[in-house]
């Protein structure tokens, strides 16, 4: 994919993010502007779209898996920050570093095999290099994940019932009874329909919508503020999935947690989402609210992925797919990541495109809307060219 | 064969190429109840009847268990109906024996939702798509790469690769091996069961492209099997809703999307959820099902809905409505509902 002349460049640059905890486009950028000061409050001004206090706090996160074949980094200099009440679609093909990402934020990778750097902050402390044991105090309590396959996400040989109790007993000093009283309560909350039969059921005996409520409930169950949510709507049908997604609404107006989806569906993000940060190749390449993102997207590979939707409100001539593969992680090519697939690389002047990274910069110089693209003319592409196809 | 074929209406004008009429299966299952055991039966699919042009192409759009999938094992007999007929140019092939299905075979070809488990890993590509040339006899001992090259050019692969496992392709790359392995036989029809579902979406888009490509040089007809409505908006001229083993509502594409007359047709559209909303497009109005899709062991009795239905009275548990042509329906669309009536405001209007 990427010329062997540049190759030295791609190392180059994942050198000096191991060494210094920071991403090739940061240190580009704060070689350029000088002072760090400077450079750190402009990232936050743009990493919050919402301009709220956020809870959650992503800052410069890289994940790294060596591995037999050299060294996979699957995220890269990631940073968002998630408000309480508010919810942040997290998008991106198989691969993009989604799921990766989050599972950082839960610390489940493993020790051993993962090399984390950057920060992650839970509402102002910071979780990365945490001790298992403290980790645990978090997991489940604070923060819960809401994994997408609820079948292989339940233990088969307990009950759901006692499963969801046991979330509760691990962190609260109760009898069994109050846990119980408590799973119970959940239960119905999520919409399960007669809870003390159900409590005692195997998750074999719920339906695939059944055993996802079940799943929330026990993601719930101990009023967690941030909630992860990994494709939860994935293995469901679409009537059944209206409803997970009417509950995860509610529930989060209800105890105005934050809530991180992470999803393939552009559709789910329209309707769930207030801010959306676009990934490819383990960068986030477009962030800002879903209002900018999906309706004045700034970045070719967001076009890409909504022009190749085929819409249930319209029938579209012929799709317009992204040409081509998602690049290996092992080997990223030269430049913006997504340069061997794009449209418009022509457009600007000489090779940037292959030999700079673009940095992730406020799409009109100054909002909280990003993307990662050299192009200029941006907004007037997408308007006379993409804007017109997506009708 | 090799003619294009325009895109045809469902009332098509020639003979329709494939013919189902009240294809039935039902799986028989042993029970513990008490001491002894019963005898159950799943009704899978129950009285399914539609037509397929030449060239044409049908969407069976529907929730999980509602035997979209079943009714496609059928048609290629991969699985024998309890009962009904599949016409395939006039000719019943439901009860036939294997010998005298081979011939039939090679015109009705599958291409499987999942590219990982639906291809042997121990088969080089080349076996993998030639494998049905030579139980067909259809190329000359010593001509079979060529003509597997030429497939794989085809399905957009790279004819070099035709050496390779199919643990080096990607997702997408394997589908379109399934994709070349059901076009070797120059089939008439194929059915295409969740071609795309387990592809990310700039994949999806491709293998899409391929398939109507495919339908347009190659005049192949496609019963196209999804659960994702916009998938079906834009790949079918007909589509048929099923719920719980039988049709509730077939029509053309358009009738279906923009007035569709059955309530659980009604309840699909709305369910899903749409990007439109974010571009100024207003909200449509939202039914929410509730509950599950009954079991089909035990059905209920007289419309199959009606348990999650909000039109339900007394009628719809005593007698099962017939899909039938509606007073307010276009021509060729038709609703098993006693309460249907079009509701045009689901879908945004079509671009």
């Amino acid at each position: 994919m990427s010329t062997p002349a540049n190759e030295p460049g791609t190392a180059d640059t994942l050198g000096k993010d191991g060494l210094n905890t920071m991403s090739g486009a940061d240190a580009a950028a704060q070689a350029k502007r000088g002072p760090s000061i400077a450079t750190r409050e402009r990232r936050q001004g743009s990493l919050n779209p919402s301009g709220e206090t956020p809870y959650l706090e992503v800052t410069d996160l890289t994940v790294k898996f060596p591995t037999a074949d050299g060294v996979v980094s699957a995220v890269n200099g990631l940073s968002y920050a998630v408000p309480l009440g508010r919810t942040l679609a997290i998008v991106g093909e198989s691969g993009s570093g989604k799921s990766v990402s989050s599972m950082a934020v839960m610390g489940l990778h493993d020790r051993k095999r993962t090399r984390i750097t950057g920060s992650i902050k839970l509402g102002g402390d910071e979780i990365v290099g945490l001790a298992e044991n403290d980790l645990m105090k978090i997991r489940g309590d604070a923060v819960s994940m809401v994994f997408q396959d609820p079948q292989s996400s339940l233990h088969p040989l307990y009950t759901v019932g006692s499963q969801i109790a046991e979330a509760y007993l691990v962190h609260h000093k109760v009898s069994k009874d109050v846990a119980k009283k408590r799973a119970l309560e959940m239960l119905d909350l999520v919409g399960i329909p007669n809870p003390i039969r159900r409590f005692k059921q195997y998750p074999h005996e719920f339906s695939g919508g059944m055993r996802q409520r079940a799943m929330i409930a026990m993601g719930l169950v101990n009023d967690p503020k941030l909630v992860i949510a990994d494709e939860p709507t994935t293995a469901l049908d679409v009537t059944v999935q209206a409803q997970i997604l009417d509950l995860l609404n509610n529930l989060q107006k209800e105890f105005g947690s934050a809530i991180v989806l992470i999803t393939h569906d552009l559709g789910v993000v329209a309707e769930m989402a207030d801010d959306v940060l676009v990934m490819y190749a383990g960068r986030c390449v477009e962030y800002g609210t879903a209002q900018d993102v999906l309706a004045q997207p700034r970045m070719p590979y967001t076009w890409g992925l909504l022009e190749s939707i085929p819409t249930v409100s319209a029938a579209s001539e012929r799709l317009r797919p992204i040409k081509g593969l998602p690049p290996s992680l092992l080997n990223l090519p030269s430049g913006c990541s997504f340069n061997p697939r794009c449209p418009y690389k022509d457009r600007v002047k000489g090779e940037r495109c292959t030999t700079d990274l673009p940095e992730l910069l406020p799409v009109d110089g100054a909002g909280a809307h990003t993307s990662r693209c050299h192009l200029h003319d941006k907004a007037s592409i997408y308007e006379a060219e993409v804007a017109p196809r997506l009708g | 064969m090799n003619n294009p074929v325009q895109d045809t209406t469902p009332a098509a004008q020639s003979t329709p190429l494939l013919q189902v009429r009240d294809l039935k299966m039902h799986f028989p299952i042993k029970e513990a109840a008490g001491l002894g055991r019963t005898r159950k039966v799943v009704q899978a699919v129950d009285g399914v009847s539609f037509d397929l042009a030449p060239g044409g192409s049908l969407g069976l759009v529907g929730e999980s268990g509602c035997g979209k999938s079943t009714t496609g094992r059928m048609i290629t007999r991969l699985l024998t109906p309890t009962a009904g007929q599949i016409l395939f140019k006039g000719t019943d092939i439901a009860q036939l024996k294997e010998r005298e299905l081979r011939p039939f075979r090679r015109e009705l070809q599958i291409v499987f939702q999942d590219p990982y488990s639906s291809l042997n890993p121990r088969q080089t590509v080349s076996n993998i798509i030639s494998t049905p040339l030579r139980v067909h006899n259809l190329v000359k001992r010593g001509k079979e790469l060529e003509r597997v090259q030429e497939l794989l050019e085809r399905v957009g692969l790279n004819p070099e690769h035709h050496n390779r496992y199919p643990n080096e392709f990607s997702g997408g790359q394997r589908q379109r091996i399934g994709i070349a392995r059901a076009l070797a036989v120059e089939p008439e029809v194929i059915i295409a069961d969740e071609p795309v579902s387990a592809l990310d979406v700039s994949i999806q888009a491709q293998v899409m492209n391929l398939m109507e490509d495919l339908r347009r040089d190659l005049g192949i007809a496609f019963v196209f099997i999804a659960h994702d409505l916009g998938v079906v908006r834009h790949f079918c001229d007909t589509v048929a809703v099923m719920y719980l083993g039988k049709i509730v509502e077939q029509g053309p594409r358009e009738q279906i999307y923009t007035a569709p007359q059955h309530p659980y047709t009604q309840a699909l559209l709305s369910a899903a959820p749409d990007l439109g909303t974010i571009r100024g497009v207003p909200a449509k109005e939202r039914i929410r099902l509730v509950g599950d899709v009954p079991s089909p062991i035990d059905p209920p009795s007289g419309c199959r809905f009606r348990t999650r239905c909000w039109k339900a009275e007394e009628i719809c548990a005593t007698q099962e409505p017939l899909l039938e042509i509606k007073p307010r329906s276009a021509a060729g669309h038709t609703a098993a509902c006693h309460f249907a009536e079009p509701k045009v405001d689901l879908t945004a209007a079509t671009a």
